[in-house]
C-alpha cells in the first residue's frame, strides 16, 4: 500500500458551565463589579486570585480581603502570535503581576511592548462584566483607573472550550475506507487466528498483529442484534426513533453497526436478512456513510444458533 | 515476602444530585473526602498518599483534574496518582489504593473519585462524531441496549425482570440519605409505563446522570488495629478488547476471569451462600440478572430467577444494590467507588437504613468500556 | 523484606514529528511491545501485569486508551490498569503490583500523538479551570514565565539554557532531534516566547514506549543485566501556580530525599525546557560529574506520555555494572509533579 492513510480535521467543542461555590462567588461577583478580591493562606499569605483550599494545609480559604487593581510585573514572557481564545489577538506579554496588597503573583496578560520585570501596571477591564478572570482584559501600565459598579451576584461562569485535532485513520481502516469509496466492502484475515475484520484492523485484538489478507465481502448479512433509539441528545446526527444494528456481513465474522430502515422499527428482529441500500454514487465518500441503511431482503432469518456466538 | 493487610477505615460520598450548583469540582470532592476522613476518625496529617479516579477528562473540561485538584483533596506534597479505567474507575481507583498499602508503600491511603456531569453533557462527550465513523452512535444506552436486548434471548428471561430491578433499586435507593434518586412509591406498573429510550431499554430502567463523588480512607493492619474496619479480602482486575471476533458481550469472559480470581483468593467456593452483599455496577436494570451470571453466583441463564424471585432485595438471600445502586446515583467516575464504599460500610454496619442484617461478607463491583474492564473487590468484618 | 523489582527490557517507537498512525497508538505499540517481549524471550501470556499511560486530551477523545489494548491482542482477558498520565506512573503502579506478590512481571506502556492537535494550547487544559484556564496560557509562555524567574534571579542564564540545548542536540544521532552547533550560534537564533528560543523548548513528538519489570529473583534469567529498582517516589505541588516556589521544584527535592537519591552516576531528566533542566539538576544536587541525559533527553525527542517513562528505560539500559543512575518524570504545568526512580545495576 502507498497512499498514506486517510485523516480529517475533529473539533470538539463545548460551553461548559462551572459553578463556583462560596470562595470563587465572591471572586468573580467582585470581578463584575470591577473590584478585585485574594484570600489570606494559612501562612499569612495573600493569594490572589483566591484558593478555594489553602496551597499549604488545604484548609478552606473564606476570608476574602480586597486589593487594588496595580501591581507590579515580578516576571513575563511574550506572546508574538496569540494564539486562540488568549486574552489579546495583538503581541502582549504574559506576566505574573503581584498586586498591591498581596503576596503571592497572579498570571494575567500585560498589553505593553516595552514590558519588563518591575514594571507597575493596572487593571484593564473589559466592557461585559459576569467572564470571571477574563472581566480583566489585560494589564496595562497606560491602564485608565476605573471605579467599581454594581453586578449581581454569580454562582456560574460559562467557559468555552475549543480544540481542533487531525484525526486519522490506521493504514488497514484506510483501506476499507477507500473500498468503500469505490463501492466496495474490504475486510481483512488475521494471519493467526484467521478471522475476517470488517473494517480491517491495526491490530488483531485478539492477536496483537495487524490483519492482512483482503477478503471482499458482499454487502448483505444478518442483524444480529439492535435496539431502536428514540432518545435524542446533543450533537446527534440521525433523527429518532431509528434502529442501530449490529450487522454481520456474510463471511465476516465481527458485525458492525448500522442502521435498518426499510421496515417498521418493530419489525425488526435478531437473525433478520438485510442487504445494503447505498446513497447515490454521486454521494460517495471514503466513508460507511455511503450506505444509507440497510433494509430487510425478505429471505428467511437465520437461525440463532448460526449468529448465537456473535451477540 | 507475604502481602500486607489491607483495610478500609472510612466512607464518604456526597449527596448525589442531577446538578451540584452549590460546589466547585473541589468542592464536590472535598464533601466527600471530609466525610470519609470524620468516618474514620483521621485528618489530612494522617495521609500518606491520594488517588484519584474519574471518567473521561472531557466531561468536565480539564485536563487531568487531579494536578489542579491537588491542594481540595490534600494531595500537596503527597504522592499523587490518577487512574482511569472507564466506567470501571471507581473500583480501579479503589483498588490501586489498596495495593499501594498491600506492597507496603504506605500506611494509609486516600481514594478519590467523582464526576461533575452538569459542567458539560455525557451523552455528548460520548458520542462526538469522529471523522470515518457511522454517526449511530447513542451514548451508553444506545450502546448496552443490542446487548441486553441479546440477554433476553439468550435467556429466555421475561420482559419484566428489568423492571423488577428498577423497583427494588430506587426502592433502596430510597432508603439511602446520599442517592439521587428517591422514589419509594415506583412500583412495576410505573417503571413499564415510562418511555421507551434504547429499546428494550425504558426510561426507568436507566440510571440517572449525577454529580456526585466517594471517598475512601485505606489503612494498613496497624492503622486498622482495635477499630471498626472492612478488610480487603481480595481484589481483581480484568481487561478485553471492546470488540473482537466471537466476543461474548453479554457474559464478558474478562468479568468472568475476574470473578474466578476475587472468589479463589477470598477463599469463597460457594459466592451465593457465602456472599451477604453485593453491590454491583448495574447502570442499567437488566444488568442485574447478567453480571449475577457473570460473577458466578448462578449458573449463566438463570440471573434473572433470582431477581425475579426476591432474593435480590434487602433481606433476600444475597441482597443487591442495597444503598441502591447505580440506577439511584450515577456520577460516573464515582460510581464503582460507591460500589466498594458501600460495600465495606455493610460490613463495617455503617449502611444506615439500607443496612443489610448481619453482613459480613461483602463485594464490591465496576465495570467500564464496553462491558470490557472489570474491577472487584471482597471485603469482610474479620480479617483475612 | 520487601521485593525487588527490576527492568529487564525497554523498547521505544521511532521518535517522530508526526505519523501517519491514529491516535491510540497502536502502530507505534506493536512493534514496539513486540522488541521489548522478544528481547526478552517472553509472550504476552507470561505477563502478569499491564500498566499504561496516555490522555483523552491529546487525542480528543474520551476512552482514547481502551483501543490501545488491542496492540497487546487482550484475549485471553489480562490483568490491567491505566493511568490518565505520562507512562512513569504507571510503571510505578506496576512496581507497587508486583511489590504486593501478586505477579512478578509486568509490561508499562506509554504512547501519545503530539501532532494530532496543537500541544501548547491543549496543555492549557491542565491550568486551574476557574480562574487561570479562561485565559489559555499555554505550556509555553508558562514555561518562559518560569524561566525569566530564574533568569532575574541569577540562578541561570541564556547562555546556561543554551549549553544545554547544545549538548541534547549533539547527544544521540537516533534522536528527533540530532545536530552539532555551538552556543554561540544557538544564542543568535531568535526568541519564539522570549525568553524561549525554539532550542530551549522540546519539539512535538510522537512516540511510545514500552518498559518490562519483573521480580529481581526472575530478572536475573530474562536478562544479563537487569536494573534493579532501588526506590520510587513522586510527589505533587500545589495547583496555585503564583503560591508555589516555581525556581526550586519542591516536589522534586522530597522525592529524592525520600528515594535517597545520592552517588549518581547517570541521570536522565524530563525537562521539555531547557532552564527546567538546570532548575532540576539543581533541586537533585547532581554535580557536573554526573553524566546528564545521554539519550538526548526530552528536548531531543519528547513524546507525551511515554518520555518520563523512557527515561527510565533510558537510564536502565545505559547502566554500568556498580552504578546507580536516577530517572526522572515530570506531569503538569511548570513541573507540577515529579517522580524520581533510582536504578543500580546488578
Amino acid at each position: 500500500m502507498t497512499q498514506a492513510p486517510l485523516s480529517a480535521p475533529l473539533d470538539i467543542g463545548f460551553d461548559y458551565t462551572r459553578s463556583l461555590g462560596p470562595t470563587l462567588s465572591r471572586f468573580v461577583t467582585g470581578l463584575a463589579q470591577r473590584r478585585i478580591f485574594g484570600a489570606r493562606g494559612s501562612d499569612g499569605r495573600v493569594h490572589v486570585p483566591p484558593p478555594e483550599y489553602d496551597p499549604v494545609t488545604s484548609e478552606p480559604l473564606t476570608e476574602l480581603i480586597e486589593l487594588a487593581h496595580t501591581g507590579t510585573v515580578t516576571t513575563w514572557c511574550w506572546q508574538p502570535e496569540p494564539l486562540a481564545g488568549q486574552p489579546l489577538q495583538h503581541p502582549f506579554a504574559w506576566a505574573f503581576i503581584l498586586l498591591d496588597g498581596a503576596d503571592t503573583p497572579m498570571l494575567h496578560a500585560v498589553d505593553a511592548q516595552d514590558v519588563h520585570t518591575g514594571m507597575r501596571v493596572r487593571a484593564r477591564w473589559a466592557e461585559e462584566g459576569g467572564n470571571g478572570i477574563r472581566d480583566i482584559e489585560c494589564f496595562a501600565p497606560d491602564a485608565p483607573e476605573t471605579e467599581p459598579r454594581p453586578a449581581d451576584e454569580l454562582t456560574m461562569i460559562t467557559t468555552p472550550i475549543n480544540l481542533h485535532y487531525m484525526h486519522s485513520a490506521s493504514p488497514e481502516e484506510s483501506l476499507y475506507l477507500r473500498g468503500l469509496a469505490e463501492g466496495r466492502l474490504l475486510g481483512q484475515r488475521c494471519p493467526v487466528c484467521r478471522k475476517v475484520y470488517i473494517p480491517p484492523r491495526g491490530a488483531c485484538p485478539t492477536d496483537g498483529v495487524p490483519t492482512e489478507e483482503d477478503v471482499e465481502l458482499p454487502d448483505r448479512g444478518i442483524v444480529t442484534t439492535f435496539c431502536i433509539v428514540n432518545v435524542p441528545f446533543l450533537g446527534q446526527r440521525i433523527k429518532p426513533p431509528y434502529v442501530a444494528a449490529y450487522i454481520l456481513l456474510d463471511g465476516a465474522d465481527i458485525a458492525f453497526l448500522h442502521l435498518v430502515l426499510g421496515c417498521a422499527a418493530q419489525d425488526v428482529r435478531m437473525g433478520m436478512r438485510v442487504e445494503a441500500v447505498w446513497k447515490p454514487r454521486d454521494e460517495w465518500g471514503t466513508t460507511l456513510q455511503n450506505i444509507d441503511h440497510f433494509r430487510p431482503t425478505g429471505e428467511p432469518d437465520a437461525p440463532y444458533d448460526s449468529y448465537a456466538g456473535h451477540l | 515476602m507475604a502481602k500486607q493487610r489491607a483495610a478500609v477505615l472510612g466512607v464518604g460520598q456526597t449527596h448525589h444530585r442531577s446538578k451540584r450548583l452549590d460546589v466547585t469540582i473541589g468542592g464536590l470532592c472535598r464533601e466527600a473526602i471530609d466525610r470519609a476522613l470524620a468516618d474514620a476518625e483521621l485528618t489530612f496529617d494522617d495521609i500518606d498518599a491520594v488517588v484519584l479516579g474519574k471518567a473521561p477528562d472531557l466531561f468536565e473540561g480539564v485536563m487531568m483534574p487531579e494536578l489542579m485538584l491537588a491542594d481540595a483533596i490534600g494531595a500537596t506534597g503527597k504522592p499523587l496518582l490518577r487512574v482511569h479505567t472507564a466506567g470501571s474507575v471507581g473500583g480501579s481507583t479503589a483498588n490501586v489504593a489498596a495495593s499501594l498499602i498491600h506492597g507496603g508503600e504506605h500506611s494509609r491511603v486516600l481514594a478519590v473519585a467523582f464526576e461533575k456531569q452538569s459542567e458539560s453533557n455525557a451523552m455528548w462527550a460520548l458520542s462526538i462524531a469522529v471523522p470515518f465513523h457511522m454517526p449511530v452512535g447513542a451514548g451508553a444506552g444506545g450502546y448496552f441496549a443490542p446487548h441486553v436486548r441479546s440477554y433476553i434471548r439468550r435467556s429466555g428471561a421475561p420482559k419484566h425482570v428489568g423492571a423488577l430491578v428498577a423497583v427494588k433499586d430506587r426502592r433502596n435507593g430510597a432508603k439511602n440519605q446520599y442517592a439521587h434518586l428517591r422514589q419509594p412509591d415506583i412500583t412495576l406498573e410505573s417503571v413499564q409505563a415510562s418511555a421507551m429510550l434504547w429499546d428494550p431499554i425504558r426510561y426507568d430502567e436507566t440510571c440517572p446522570s449525577s454529580d456526585g463523588a466517594c471517598a475512601i480512607v485505606l489503612g494498613d493492619e496497624n492503622a486498622a488495629q482495635g477499630r471498626t474496619a472492612a478488610w480487603i479480602h481480595a481484589t481483581a482486575m480484568r481487561t478485553e478488547p471492546t470488540t473482537f471476533a466471537g466476543r461474548d458481550q453479554v457474559n464478558p469472559q474478562a468479568g468472568k476471569d475476574a470473578a474466578a480470581a476475587l472468589w479463589r483468593d477470598a477463599g469463597i467456593t460457594d459466592p451465593l451462600s457465602q456472599v451477604d452483599a453485593a453491590e454491583l455496577y448495574v447502570p442499567f436494570s437488566w444488568f442485574e440478572p447478567m453480571w449475577l451470571e457473570n460473577l458466578g453466583f448462578v449458573e449463566e441463564g438463570q440471573g434473572w430467577k433470582l431477581t425475579e424471585s426476591g432474593e435480590t432485595e434487602i433481606g433476600g438471600r444475597l441482597p443487591i444494590n442495597p444503598s441502591g445502586g447505580v440506577m439511584s446515583s450515577n456520577p460516573i467516575g464515582a460510581s464503582g467507588m460507591l460500589r466498594f464504599g458501600e460495600a465495606a460500610m455493610q460490613v463495617m454496619g455503617r449502611a444506615g437504613e439500607h443496612q443489610v442484617d448481619g453482613a459480613r461478607i461483602a463485594v464490591g463491583h465496576a465495570y467500564g468500556g464496553g462491558s470490557q474492564y472489570f474491577s472487584m473487590w471482597v471485603v469482610g468484618a474479620e480479617k483475612p | 523484606m520487601s521485593i525487588d523489582v527490576s527492568i529487564v527490557s525497554f523498547a521505544q517507537a521511532p521518535n517522530v514529528r508526526e505519523t501517519h498512525g491514529t491516535t491510540n497508538g497502536v502502530e507505534m505499540l506493536v512493534p514496539t511491545m513486540k522488541e521489548a517481549l522478544d528481547r526478552i524471550g517472553l509472550s504476552k501470556k507470561d505477563i502478569g501485569f499491564w500498566c499504561s499511560g496516555s490522555s483523552d486530551y491529546l487525542a480528543g477523545r474520551a476512552f482514547s486508551f481502551i483501543a490501545a489494548v488491542d496492540a497487546i491482542g487482550a484475549f485471553p482477558p489480562i490483568h490491567e490498569s491505566h493511568v490518565e498520565a505520562d507512562a512513569a506512573w504507571a510503571l510505578y503502579e506496576a512496581w507497587v503490583k508486583i511489590r504486593t506478590g501478586e505477579v512478578d512481571t509486568a509490561l508499562v506502556y506509554g504512547f501519545g500523538k503530539s501532532s494530532a492537535g496543537q500541544l501548547r494550547r491543549v496543555l492549557a487544559l491542565q491550568l486551574d479551570p476557574y480562574t487561570v484556564g479562561p485565559l489559555w496560557p499555554d505550556a509555553v509562555s508558562i514555561a518562559g514565565l518560569q524561566a525569566r524567574l530564574g533568569l532575574d534571579a541569577g540562578l541561570w542564564t541564556e547562555r546556561d539554557m543554551a549549553e544545554v540545548a547544545a549538548r541534547s542536540r549533539a547527544a544521540n544521532p537516533a534522536a528527533q532531534i540530532y545536530e552539532q552547533v555551538t552556543v554561540d550560534e544557538l544564542l543568535g537564533r531568535p526568541y519564539v516566547a522570549d525568553p524561549l528560543r525554539k532550542h530551549d523548548c522540546a519539539p512535538i513528538t510522537d512516540g511510545a514506549a514500552v518498559v518490562v519489570l519483573a521480580t529481581a529473583d526472575r530478572a536475573k534469567d530474562l536478562c544479563e543485566q537487569p536494573a534493579r529498582i532501588t526506590s520510587i517516589q513522586h510527589r505533587v505541588e500545589s495547583a496555585s501556580l503564583g503560591a508555589r516556589d516555581l525556581t526550586a521544584s519542591p516536589s522534586t527535592v522530597a522525592a529524592a530525599k525520600a528515594a535517597n537519591a545520592d552517588g549518581i552516576a547517570l541521570a536522565e531528566l524530563h525537562a521539555p525546557f531547557t532552564h527546567q533542566e538546570i532548575l532540576l539538576r539543581q533541586a537533585l544536587g547532581l554535580g557536573d560529574e554526573v553524566v546528564l541525559n545521554p539519550s538526548g533527553g526530552p528536548l531531543a525527542g519528547n513524546p507525551m506520555f511515554a518520555a518520563g517513562l523512557a527515561r527510565i528505560g533510558e537510564a536502565a539500559t545505559r547502566l554500568k555494572p556498580g552504578e546507580r543512575a536516577l530517572a526522572h518524570a515530570t506531569s503538569g504545568p511548570a513541573l507540577q509533579q515529579n517522580l524520581v526512580c533510582v536504578l543500580e545495576a546488578d
